[in-house]
């Protein structure tokens, strides 16, 4: 669908991008991730046609990226908003048109977007007259009228109160069962985990990580379980076959530890060993959160 | 460019259906209709008497009774008696009032005249006129002198300028031609401020309402750009086509209503045709569309430059500089030698040409000169407009950060 060949770009005095290669498949829900100053907009917006790249190419569905593309994407920026003192009927047709719709077409569609998300005495509103949340909104369908092929989303949810937050989210996984693919930047990794299903993650104008979450994860499994018991407090000398990393003392009897496996052992040589001395309540494997592969791998860098 | 269209479309629009265009385009031509009224009004007060008025003469010389001539509004008495007996009614009528002359009446203060109010300079210059003529033809008997002779040698002398051109010699009117040149003039002044400087409101308003982005991966910077300044454009043309036809109708009517054929509006008419209406207005036209591209595609460049209307200050000062500039001498100097050469440079630059060459035209401006001019206009507005695009696409991206001239130098180097 998207793919982005070793993009560089420099602004006067520093770096934004320097040779991030990206693949995003056709379908998928794709994560930007990256701490703020990135590159992750940068990036953005030379997809978008904004700025062009000192090198390197983007292609879309195979093609050179070029202007008979942008009526194809639909772009949500960070720095977002509309006309203020604009009607938003008369506005959403404006920028629908810019997009190739024609007016009836445009009106059409608003219609059903507009009773789909309860907006449809907001017509002959205008923008000044609407709270933050409801322009939110009209911005988000403004973005998706043109049923765009590519949706792409910086920093979708900042801004929106957690219900419009929720609206939107799942209006994303709609359109994107529907067929679209959509590409949004974040810093905030509770969405990307139920979200995305490949992510990269930039850090100082370059790409440090990308994939299918799964694979990622599976990089990062690093052997660390939790188990509970309950029963007598189990002392470790050393002889078990596994490091301890920390033990916690819950409710009466009740004991939490962290262990991590040793070289070629696994979970059922823990459980041997530890079935006899006590009664295990739980077992499970900590696999670490894309948050905390974001701090590691950021951190990393620094 | 389909997308162009839809942009100057939107901007038109949003702006014609503004209040404030509605209310300026009934304002003007009411201010200039009642500023005509005014002038055609003081114009009819000083040179006729507005009633009847009576002048009791009592002439102690004995040279002029008798010999005024009564005009329209004034009648003249003459009266034996001495001026006591006359001033009651002076005192009781204001308008009556006595003339005295005394005997020795070439001294200073030897004429003087008595009534209730303040006579007007209508009817003591009318009694001044006919007593000069009096007494001169009084002297000229006591010379001994033919005043049939005198009479029919006397002329009655003004000056009618003549401009002798290729095609033949024309009336001109020194008068009108300052009057018309001054009015383009500064009427070019303010339009190209006002343009300008909405092109630049548009701008900040769609960098601070962050719509921009919005708006720029749709289209290209440079579209926008030239879209905005289009529309803004248009609606001045707008403005400046109804404010002409609203004024003629107008005077049409207004000419009626205070008909006297030679004073007021439709003298003043009668006057502007001795210069070349049409050519006028046309040069007009093309330096106002000249010139506000030139000017209004910086307006555009200093706008994506800023995040709020209080920072164009240090931007704004070196592009009116120069059209100020301009301004101030076309009001005080330019016409009074329209062919200096400081005139003709001023003409020819096209920072400064809009307004300098508008005080000029009336007067008659050599060919080559405003073929120079006009192609410099031309040069002028696609360099304005080449620079001002590339300072523009990475301005109006650009938040939070103090635009310096440096920074704007840098802008334009920027790769795309």
């Amino acid at each position: 669908m998207l793919s982005i060949r070793n993009i560089v770009k420099q602004y006067a005095g520093h770096t934004a991008l320097s040779g991030v290669s990206l693949e995003v498949e056709s379908g998928q829900i794709f994560g930007l991730l990256g701490p703020n100053g990135a590159g992750k907009t940068s990036l953005i917006r030379i997809v978008n046609q904004i700025t062009a790249p000192d090198s390197g190419e983007v292609f879309f569905n195979g093609e050179k990226l070029n202007q008979s593309h942008i009526e194809r994407i639909g772009y949500l920026p960070e720095e977002r908003g509309l006309y203020k003192k604009m009607e938003i009927g008369e506005q959403m047709i404006y920028l629908a048109r810019l997009k190739g719709l024609s007016r009836d077409e445009a009106i059409k569609r608003l219609k059903i977007w507009f009773q789909k998300l309860g907006m449809e005495t907001w017509w002959k509103m205008k923008i000044e007259e609407l709270s933050k949340g409801m322009q939110q909104k009209a911005q988000f369908v403004a973005t998706v009228l043109h049923e765009p092929d590519l949706i792409i989303l910086d920093e979708p949810f900042s801004g929106f109160d957690p219900v419009n937050a929720e609206i939107i989210k799942d209006e994303i996984l709609e359109l994107n069962r529907k067929g679209a693919t959509i590409l949004f930047s974040t810093h905030r990794m509770e969405s990307v985990e139920e979200l995305c299903d490949a992510i990269a993650l930039l850090d100082k104008s370059k790409k440090i990580l990308s994939g299918k979450i799964r694979d990622i994860k599976n990089t990062y499994r690093n052997n660390i379980y939790i188990i509970e018991y309950t029963g007598e407090k189990i002392n470790f000398n050393g002889a078990q076959p596994f490091e301890l990393i920390d033990e916690k003392a819950g409710h009466e009897n009740d004991y939490t530890i962290r262990i991590k496996l040793k070289a070629g052992s696994d979970s059922n040589e823990v459980l041997q060993y530890l079935i006899p001395k006590t009664h295990i309540t739980r077992l499970q494997e900590v696999i670490p959160s894309m948050n905390e592969i974001f701090i590691e791998q950021v951190n990393k860098i620094a | 460019m389909n997308k162009v269209l839809l942009i100057i479309q939107r901007e038109y629009i949003t702006r014609v259906r503004k209040k404030a265009f509605i209310i300026m385009i009934f304002v003007v031509p009411a201010l200039i209709i009642a500023m005509g009224a005014v002038i055609a009004l003081i114009a009819k007060n000083s040179g006729e008497l507005s009633n009847q008025q009576i002048v009791e003469v009592v002439d102690e010389s004995g040279v002029f009774a008798g010999k005024f001539h009564d005009i329209k509004n004034l009648k003249f008495l003459n009266v034996g008696q001495s001026l006591t007996a006359v001033k009651p009614e002076v005192k009781k009528d204001e308008n009556t009032s006595a003339l005295l002359i005394s005997k020795d009446y070439t001294k200073n203060g030897a004429v003087q005249i008595y009534s209730k109010k303040k006579p007007g300079f209508a009817l003591t210059g009318e009694i001044e006129k006919q007593m000069n003529d009096i007494a001169i033809s009084d002297n000229m008997i006591k010379h001994h002198i033919d005043t049939a002779i005198v009479r029919s040698i006397k002329s009655n002398i003004s000056i009618s300028p003549i401009e002798v051109t290729d095609t033949g010699d024309k009336e001109a009117n020194v008068g009108a031609a300052v009057g018309v040149g001054i009015a383009c003039a500064v009427l070019i002044y303010l339009a190209l401020f006002i343009y300008g400087a909405q092109v630049m409101r548009g701008v900040i308003e769609e960098k601070t309402s962050r719509i921009i982005e919005v708006i720029i991966s749709s289209v290209k910077p440079f579209q926008l750009m030239l879209g905005k300044i289009i529309g803004v454009g248009l609606v001045g043309l707008t403005q400046f086509a109804a404010w002409i036809v609203l004024s003629v109708i107008a005077t049409k009517i207004a000419g009626g209503a205070f008909s006297s054929p030679q004073g007021g509006i439709m003298g003043a008419l009668a006057v502007l045709q001795t210069i070349h209406f049409g050519f006028v207005l046309i040069c007009f036209l093309f330096y106002f569309l000249t010139g506000y591209l030139l000017y209004s595609a910086l307006f555009a460049a200093v706008g994506s430059a800023v995040d709020s209307e209080t920072e164009t200050q240090q931007f704004m000062f070196p592009i009116t500089l120069p059209l100020l500039f301009t301004y101030i001498l076309s009001v005080s100097v330019l016409f009074q030698a329209p062919d200096s050469p400081l005139a003709v440079w001023l003409s020819i630059i096209p920072f400064t040409a809009p307004v300098a060459m508008m005080v000029r035209l009336p007067f008659g401006v050599p060919g080559w000169q405003l073929a120079i001019s006009m192609s410099l206009m031309v040069i002028g507005f696609l360099f304005t407009t080449y620079v001002a695009a590339k300072i523009y696409r990475v301005g109006i991206l650009m938040y939070g950060k103090k635009a310096s001239y440096k920074e704007l130098a840098k802008w334009f180097f920027y790769k795309e």
